[in-house]
This record gives structure tokens, C-alpha cells and sequence, in this order.
């Protein structure tokens, strides 16, 4: 039989694992929806039939182009196609008045680190889906989750507290950097992915 | 992954005979790496040059006086490079894949002892949150990351350039990259040239064969921390001054 003692304790552990682990990220994470609910399942596949490159692209200077510009939508939407309401609001509020949408960025780094798509993707022949999981296939676009005390966005931390058995595409820390760096044999120097 | 070739080590040659003084390298350095405008408290000792024009001067009463400017940065040591020995946080670190001397101001707590050890005086310690004038904050160079107060800062040789070069050539499916491609702000503002940038394990750059001429030298080559960036002068007075008094001169950051 557990003494009282003990059994307090327990309880007070269990509390602040609670706390720790579901309450405090909850509230440490503000919640905002994109401004238009994007399906990429439309866009690509047999729907759509484009590919992740058509509309982010390595630039030739080697620079990443992550989010398209209003161009690259308005090239077939330039009026609407169906009678969706995000497409209403895509064409009436955008398209229309040339206003860039003002995507929220998931994957968006702290300024001092570097990061090339060039080098990940045409050097180490990296598959996209290797890091955005299916993110090509998804048919909406989750909340963007920011860290009310850092700003930063909540995939770089990743989904999970424990990050035990979690995919590679949930998080991009420092540590996942280097994990996959050490696994892949590349050098882990400072330089190697800071500005 | 990359170990099919041997990995390049940057250095920089600098023809003091060619010098003349102007400070564009200085200018352009600050523009380049987001220098900040000095704070007005700042003193000669407090702000941030990360490249610092110096002037020699021979002593001599006209018309025998000669003087020459020694562009200063950091000096890039490739041996026992004291920052690197001293700092208690890993936050300074010697690049294997280019020799660069990396700081890496995020994980810098500010203690100064790098600061200190450094016989060059190249480092900088911010002692003030940068600040920009209105608008100015938009000329900022997105591939170098800004620095708060506390951290110490210095010449990376404009490694952001590197990377941006390294990007380029990772678009082409390249995975190195010509010697032309990757030159600092201080040696592409020079207007007289006199400033060389290159790979120093390559024996046929311009670096490599200029820093084996006899007219070069390098600071405080006696401490054997093996700097990377070398000097150009036919003149032996300059020779003798570095030598003798260098670390002297230095030492006020400069009075030129």
C-alpha cells in the first residue's frame, strides 16, 4: 500500500506534468488562420496536377522562393474558378485590387540562422516531403501557432513536448539540424547554418 | 558529403603601397554586415569598425617622412587562434570548411575575454542596442544577422557572401565555387585594388602566390598564431615599424 506521503507527491508530480506539458503550451502558443483556407490537394496530383516546384521555386541566384506571389495565382485565377467563398476572397480581395496575400509562415527562422533549399534539395538530392511531411496534400491550411514570448513560429519547436518518435517533418530545431547533419556525414560547423 | 575535395582556406592580401587611405573598405564593411550608426556616447575605444583603417608614419621630418594606411581587420588566425582558446561558451569557432574565424554573436554572453586575448584588437563589444535612423532599417543585408547589446562582433571575411555564393552554385549543381565568386565588401569597394581575396590552399590563386612574395608580412607573425590575411610593402621602414611597433600602435585602436 502507497503511504500518503508518496502518494501526495505522485500527485503533485502527475499536476506538474499536466501543467507542463499541456496547459503551459496551450496558453504559450497565439492561434491565427491563414487569410484565405488554401487546399494544396486541389492544386496537386490528379486534381490539379502541379507539382511542389511550380509554385516554390530555387531561384537562379540560389535564393528560396517559399511563398508564390499574387502572379503566380492570379496566372489562372484571374477571375474565379467555382463559386467557393475562398475563392471569392481570393479574387475580389486580392486578385482583383493586386494586394499580395499576407501569409503567415510556418517554417520562418530566427534571423540568425541560414538555410538553403538549393543545397538540401539539388546537392543532397533531399525529397521535399523529407521535412514538410504532406504538407502537398493537405486539403486546408492549420492555424499559425506564434510563441507569445519569442515570436517564433510553433514548427520549429515542433508539435509535440516529448519529440519522442516524432516525424522528421514535425520540428526544425537546432538539434534536428544537426541530427540529420551527423547522420549525413556534413559538417555541423557554427557557419554552416548561421549569419 | 563533402569530402571529395579539400577544403578551402580564405585569406586576404593587402598591398599597403597601393592604399591610400580612403576608408571606402571601412564603409563599405559597415554597410555590408549591418554596422549600426555609432552611438553618440560612442568613443574611439567603444565602437565598431570591424575593418579600421590605420596610418604609419616613418618619423621622419619632411622631406624624408613616408607614411602608408594598414587596412585592419580581423586577422583570421589559423593557429592557436586566441579567441577561439579563451572563449568560455563555444560561441567563437575556427570553420573548418573555409577557415573562417566564426563568431557567433546569439551564443556570445559578453564576457570580453576574447576581446582581450585577441593581439589584433579586431573585436568589438556592443555596448548598445543597435539603432538605426528612420527608414534607414530598410537597407539592412538580409544574409547577416543583426547583433544586440552585450555581444561581442568582428570581421567573418563576409561570409554571408560565402553562403550566398555556395547557394548559387548548389543551384547550379555545383558543389564549389570559383574564386571569383566569393570576394568580401572591403575588397570589391577597393578602388585602387588593394585588396586580394582568394583560397589559400589553392597554389595557383593570386592570394597563395602573393602572400609567398618577398615584399609580404603579417602582424605579429612572432606570436605564431599564423594570421590569414597578409600584407604587400616594398618599403623596409614599413617592415621594420610592423615589426617593432605595431602592437603599440594598435593599441589606441589606431590614430590614423
Amino acid at each position: 500500500m502507497l503511504k500518503p506521503g508518496l502518494l501526495r507527491f505522485l500527485a503533485g508530480l502527475f499536476f506538474s506534468l499536466v501543467i507542463g506539458w499541456y496547459v503551459f503550451p496551450y496558453a504559450l502558443y497565439e492561434k491565427f488562420e491563414q487569410p484565405i483556407q488554401f487546399s494544396h490537394k486541389v492544386h496537386t496530383g490528379e486534381t490539379g496536377g502541379l507539382s511542389c516546384t511550380d509554385c516554390h521555386e530555387i531561384k537562379s541566384d540560389g535564393r528560396f522562393s517559399g511563398i508564390p506571389a499574387l502572379e503566380k495565382c492570379a496566372s489562372c485565377h484571374s477571375s474565379a474558378i467555382g463559386t467557393s467563398s475562398q475563392e471569392k476572397i481570393l479574387v475580389d480581395e486580392y486578385v482583383s485590387k493586386n494586394r499580395e496575400i499576407p501569409w503567415l509562415i510556418y517554417a520562418k527562422q530566427p534571423q540568425n540562422v541560414y538555410f538553403s533549399h538549393a543545397s538540401h534539395v539539388k546537392l543532397a538530392a533531399l525529397e521535399c516531403t523529407e521535412c514538410h511531411g504532406s504538407h502537398g496534400s493537405s486539403d486546408s491550411l492549420r492555424p499559425f501557432q506564434r510563441n507569445r514570448i519569442s515570436g517564433y513560429s510553433r514548427d520549429i519547436w515542433g508539435s509535440t513536448m516529448s519529440r519522442i518518435n516524432r516525424a522528421s517533418w514535425d520540428g526544425a530545431k537546432m538539434d534536428d539540424c544537426e541530427n540529420c547533419h551527423d547522420r549525413r556525414h556534413v559538417a555541423n560547423t557554427c557557419l554552416k547554418c548561421h549569419k | 558529403m563533402e569530402t571529395n575535395h579539400t577544403s578551402p582556406r580564405y585569406g586576404m592580401v593587402i598591398d599597403v603601397d597601393r592604399c591610400t587611405g580612403c576608408g571606402n573598405c571601412m564603409v563599405a564593411c559597415a554597410v555590408e554586415n549591418n554596422v549600426p550608426p555609432a552611438d553618440p556616447k560612442a568613443t574611439e575605444r567603444t565602437g565598431t569598425t570591424w575593418m579600421r583603417v590605420s596610418k604609419l608614419e616613418n618619423g621622419l621630418p619632411f622631406p624624408e617622412n613616408r607614411s602608408v594606411y594598414l587596412p585592419v581587420s580581423c586577422q583570421q588566425c589559423d593557429h592557436h587562434t586566441p579567441c577561439v582558446s579563451v572563449c568560455p561558451q563555444n560561441a567563437v569557432e575556427y570553420d573548418t570548411e573555409s577557415g573562417i574565424v566564426a563568431q557567433i554573436p546569439v551564443r556570445c554572453f559578453g564576457c570580453r575575454y576574447c576581446v582581450t586575448a585577441c593581439p589584433y584588437h579586431a573585436r568589438y563589444y556592443n555596448w548598445w542596442d543597435p539603432v538605426w535612423p528612420e527608414g534607414m532599417e530598410k537597407t539592412l543585408n538580409p544574409d547577416v544577422s543583426t547583433r544586440m547589446r552585450g555581444v561581442v562582433e568582428k570581421c567573418n571575411f563576409c561570409h554571408g557572401r560565402l553562403q550566398a555564393a555556395r547557394a548559387k552554385a548548389a543551384a547550379e549543381g555545383r558543389r564549389t565555387i570559383a574564386d571569383a565568386e566569393y570576394v568580401p565588401a572591403c575588397g570589391e569597394s577597393c578602388p585602387t585594388h588593394a585588396i586580394h581575396f582568394g583560397n589559400l590552399s589553392d597554389p595557383n590563386s593570386d592570394v597563395s602566390m602573393l602572400s609567398k612574395d618577398k615584399r609580404a608580412f603579417r602582424l605579429l607573425e612572432e606570436l605564431g598564431t599564423e594570421p590569414k590575411v597578409y600584407f604587400l610593402s616594398e618599403q623596409d621602414w614599413v617592415h621594420a615599424i610592423v615589426k617593432n611597433k605595431i602592437s603599440t600602435e594598435l593599441k589606441g585602436h589606431g590614430n590614423g
